[in-house]
């Protein structure tokens, strides 16, 4: 009976996605850092940007996790996070200028993520451009 | 935080993050140079994190948020382990620009405490 083909238990992810995932995994590394603070010291300041900042944590560690892990669901996880990630800082940056009321304290988005050296904006687009130009062989 | 210790590490960040993001674009593998550069960044936040506990002692107090101060310098300080943990695993030049990326970060992390320490309100 043949041996199952599974891979060796190596990373994946090759060359320059290695970076990817490194600005990723640090991204939400900062961003649920802040989250946590934002929501255990001072939530009642501004609860709606406080409570998106934590649902932007919780898809930066999704997205991280889904670059690196094997498999079909992950990829479609992947696609999901980040393109969820590039309709948010693009949805809220607009909405951060239109109405800056709305979001009087920053979160990861606001601006487009100009408190993040505007890395929330760039950063989906390189991603989606490299899940599109990087087909998994393990389906 | 003690504002020029603080600038001399974002300037050693900013150069060992700018010294591995050529180097590894270069082609260079994870080497002593890089590692080292990468492991001074972490020495020099291991130090900055005695100054920020004893500083209150002294007087030197933040006027922002501490545990927001705090949540950044543990992250800081994770980062060049994590980094330099990848960097062991794959030698490729990917892993060198990596550990550039976590440098300026870090760079970018320690002005953000700057802020919270001398800036910030509340």
């Amino acid at each position: 009976m043949p041996l199952p083909t599974t891979a060796p238990a190596r990373p994946r992810v090759r060359g320059v996605g290695v970076v990817l995932v490194a600005v990723y995994g640090i991204l939400a590394l900062a961003a649920t850092g802040r989250s946590v603070v934002q929501i255990t010291t001072k939530f009642d300041e501004a609860p709606l940007a406080y409570l998106l900042s934590a649902v932007a944590a919780v898809v930066y560690i999704l997205a991280t996790v889904s670059l690196v892990a094997p498999g079909a669901v992950w990829r479609r996880i992947a696609w999901a996070t980040i393109s969820f990630e590039l309709a948010g800082v693009l949805i809220v940056g607009l909405l951060s200028l239109l109405d800056p009321e709305l979001f009087p304290h920053d979160t990861v988005w606001s601006g487009f993520g100009r408190g993040y050296v505007y890395i929330p904006l760039v950063l989906p687009v390189l991603g989606l451009w490299w899940l599109a130009g990087h087909r998994r062989t393990d389906k | 935080m003690i504002e020029w210790f603080t600038f001399a590490q974002i300037a050693v960040a900013v150069v060992a993050g700018l010294l591995c993001i050529v180097l590894g674009f270069a082609g260079r593998a994870p080497n002593d140079l890089t590692m080292g550069a990468t492991a001074l960044v972490e020495v020099l936040l291991i130090a900055q994190l005695v100054v920020a506990i004893a500083a209150p002692a002294f007087g030197n107090t933040a006027t922002g948020s501490v545990p927001e101060f705090y949540t950044y310098l543990v992250s800081a300080m994770i980062l060049p382990i994590a980094g330099g943990f990848w960097a062991l695993v794959e030698r490729t030049r990917w892993s060198t620009v990596v550990l550039g990326v976590v440098c300026l970060a870090i760079a970018v992390m320690l002005y953000r405490m700057e802020q919270i320490w001398t800036v910030q309100l509340g």
